[in-house]
């Protein structure tokens, strides 16, 4: 089984974690912009971060044989530094047009301030008028408000809904936001957000229609082998293979790729012309990829791999 | 025709309607003195509008292309790419203006545009005042960005130092990346370069790894003295083909020594005629 994890910060990984994401099956992964644990205060460092992810972590990633896509944005809490935002918002543009950008994200609120919400409104407007896909990040305090806000903004905003991901969902949201037709995201957590145990009963109970899984892992305590632990732990508990399929993967490809940049073509043929982006000349995959019929293992960390 | 010109020529002959025709705009738009924000605007969107397939040149459109600009060889451009440097070249003739903005441009630009923005340095206006901007394109870890600067591109040779040249030459070896794309690697061959790259070998050497028998390439002219002795190195453990390369190396060598080594060690090895192909001959073997 091939897996897709569409939100997830590689840039604060390791390249142990690129290695086990490969042999786990993750073809492909979306990194959003957010903010680094602290706040930023030059818009000079928002540049160069941005830059990292259309150039150096997509180059790095191929060279652990997956695709790296990103989506571009003012994340809600530095929305928050209005003199700075304003400078945000005015480079935002030069980096929505690059190759493999995806959506604009993630975005939405945090403390669900006047400020987050100007500049979510903002961006909204930036992804109507460039016709892009929008990835929301619903707050973790107020939660089911704000995602209910999010969603009556983006519909305000005249975007539309199969246009939208709503992401870090959990049993309390989830109802509405498929309701409203809108793309229904989870974010599978250790500890907070949403355990693997969790959402198979989600699975059970919503199918897996417009539903999908990421790790959102980051900086943080989080885990990068979370999309495909937890299809594991669905088959395990008798969900249907297709259903697995369409959660972990299909439904992740369907909400990103009416933007043009997210094509399952990029990782399932590899054009000569791919091959020289590979630092060394040596693809990580070494015939790890597994085959499309059959559940990949889940490596072990192995300390031996750590050569330094 | 100029290189502008004939890259104009060629995109109109490949693209198709519509791209043609928004290429047209932005063409007149750079042509009418386009702002800084509204050019990179037009860049940051070029893929998404005419692709980023080959651009494959005829044998016809290459001799173009090398009587326009010698040395410019744009055999592995691709549409995208050549897109970019066009529109970058019609925005501006003043050297100034194109060095800040390939500056800016850099710093937002993802794999494809920074390889489009290397592999145009050849055109750009003043010359010598885009080699700080090249030589960090040197010093990319990314390899595919690395090489739109070595490979098939006489900017470097024409514009580097020594120093920077050599690092070059260097860097290709450490990245293992073939050195005969690199165009003028015969002309600016140096003592020093030899001296830096015989190093590099024993280094390799001590640490039983291989070495590319490319590298000797740069060493031949000055192989006399002590440097024999790692051509006899070469002969006596060397892979097949690095006893080809000390017979293609010790070839150019004007100390007698290295002629006494050759009759020794390879007395009925015909010389090869033309040694430049039978260097990428090697260079093949070993990719």
């Amino acid at each position: 089984m091939r897996f897709i994890d569409p939100h997830i910060h590689m840039s604060a990984r390791t390249t142990d974690d690129y290695e086990r994401m490969a042999a786990a099956g993750i073809v492909a992964v979306i990194e959003p912009a957010f903010w680094l644990g602290q706040p930023r205060t030059h818009v000079g460092t928002f540049i160069d971060y941005l830059s990292s992810l259309v150039g150096w972590e997509r180059f790095r990633a191929s060279q652990f044989g997956i695709r790296h896509y990103c989506t571009i944005g003012l994340n809600s809490k530095e929305a928050n530094n209005e003199a700075l935002a304003e400078q945000v918002m005015d480079i935002l543009p030069l980096f929505l047009g690059k190759e493999g950008v995806v959506a604009v994200g993630e975005i939405g609120y945090d403390d669900q301030t006047e400020a987050e919400d100007k500049y979510f409104r903002a961006q909204l407007q930036l992804a109507r008028d460039l016709g892009m896909l929008v990835q929301v990040h619903t707050p973790h305090r107020d939660k089911k408000r704000g995602t209910t806000r999010s969603m009556d903004v983006a519909i305000e905003m005249g975007l539309d809904p199969g246009a939208v991901i709503i992401d870090h969902n959990n049993e309390e949201t989830v109802a509405e936001v498929l309701d409203r037709g809108f793309w229904a995201a989870f974010t599978i957590y250790p500890e907070t957000k949403m355990g693997s145990e969790r959402m198979v009963e989600i699975a059970r109970r919503y199918g897996s229609n417009r539903i999908f899984i990421d790790s959102s892992a980051d900086w943080g305590k989080s885990d990068p082998l979370a999309v495909p632990k937890t299809a594991r732990l669905m088959i395990e508990r008798g969900i249907a293979r297709s259903d697995v399929e369409a959660i972990c993967y299909r439904n992740a490809l369907a909400a990103f790729g009416p933007g043009g940049q997210f094509r399952e073509e990029d990782w399932l043929t590899r054009q000569p012309r791919d091959e020289r982006l590979l630092y060394l000349g040596n693809s990580v995959l070494r015939g790890q990829e597994p085959r499309v019929d059959e559940l990949p293992a889940i490596p072990e960390f192995d300390e031996r791999q750590i050569v330094k | 025709m100029s290189p502008v010109e004939l890259l104009g020529r060629m995109l109109a002959a490949r693209l198709p309607d519509a791209a043609r025709a928004w290429l047209a705009n932005g063409i007149d738009r750079c042509n009418a003195g386009i702002a800084d924000r509204d050019l990179y605007l037009l860049m940051s969107g070029v893929s998404r509008h005419v692709g980023k397939e080959s651009l494959a040149l005829t044998a016809a459109e290459l001799a173009a292309a090398s009587a326009s600009r010698p040395g410019w060889d744009p055999r592995d451009w691709t549409l995208d790419q050549a897109v970019r440097v066009y529109l970058l070249c019609a925005s501006t003739s003043d050297g100034a203006l194109m060095s800040g903005r390939l500056d800016r441009l850099c710093s937002a630009a993802d794999i494809g545009e920074l390889v489009a923005y290397y592999r145009g340095l050849p055109l750009y206006p003043d010359q010598p005042r885009h080699a700080l901007r090249a030589a960090e394109g040197v010093r990319s870890n990314m390899r595919v960005v690395f090489e739109a600067v070595a490979h098939r591109n006489p900017y470097p040779s024409e514009q580097f130092n020594e120093a920077a040249w050599n690092q070059l030459v260097l860097k290709a070896l450490f990245v293992g990346s073939p050195l005969s794309p690199i165009v003028g690697l015969d002309r600016r061959r140096n003592p020093t370069l030899a001296r830096m790259l015989r190093d590099y070998a024993h280094e390799r050497w001590a640490a039983s790894r291989p070495v590319s028998p490319e590298l000797w390439r740069c060493v031949g002219p000055f192989a006399a003295g002590p440097v024999l002795e790692d051509f006899a190195r070469l002969f006596e453990r060397g892979t097949a083909d690095e006893r080809q390369a000390a017979v293609l190396a010790l070839g150019e060598a004007a100390d007698p020594g290295a002629a006494q080594l050759l009759e020794l060690h390879a007395p009925i090895t015909p010389r090869a005629g033309d040694s430049a192909l039978a260097w990428e001959r090697l260079t093949a073997a070993g990719t």
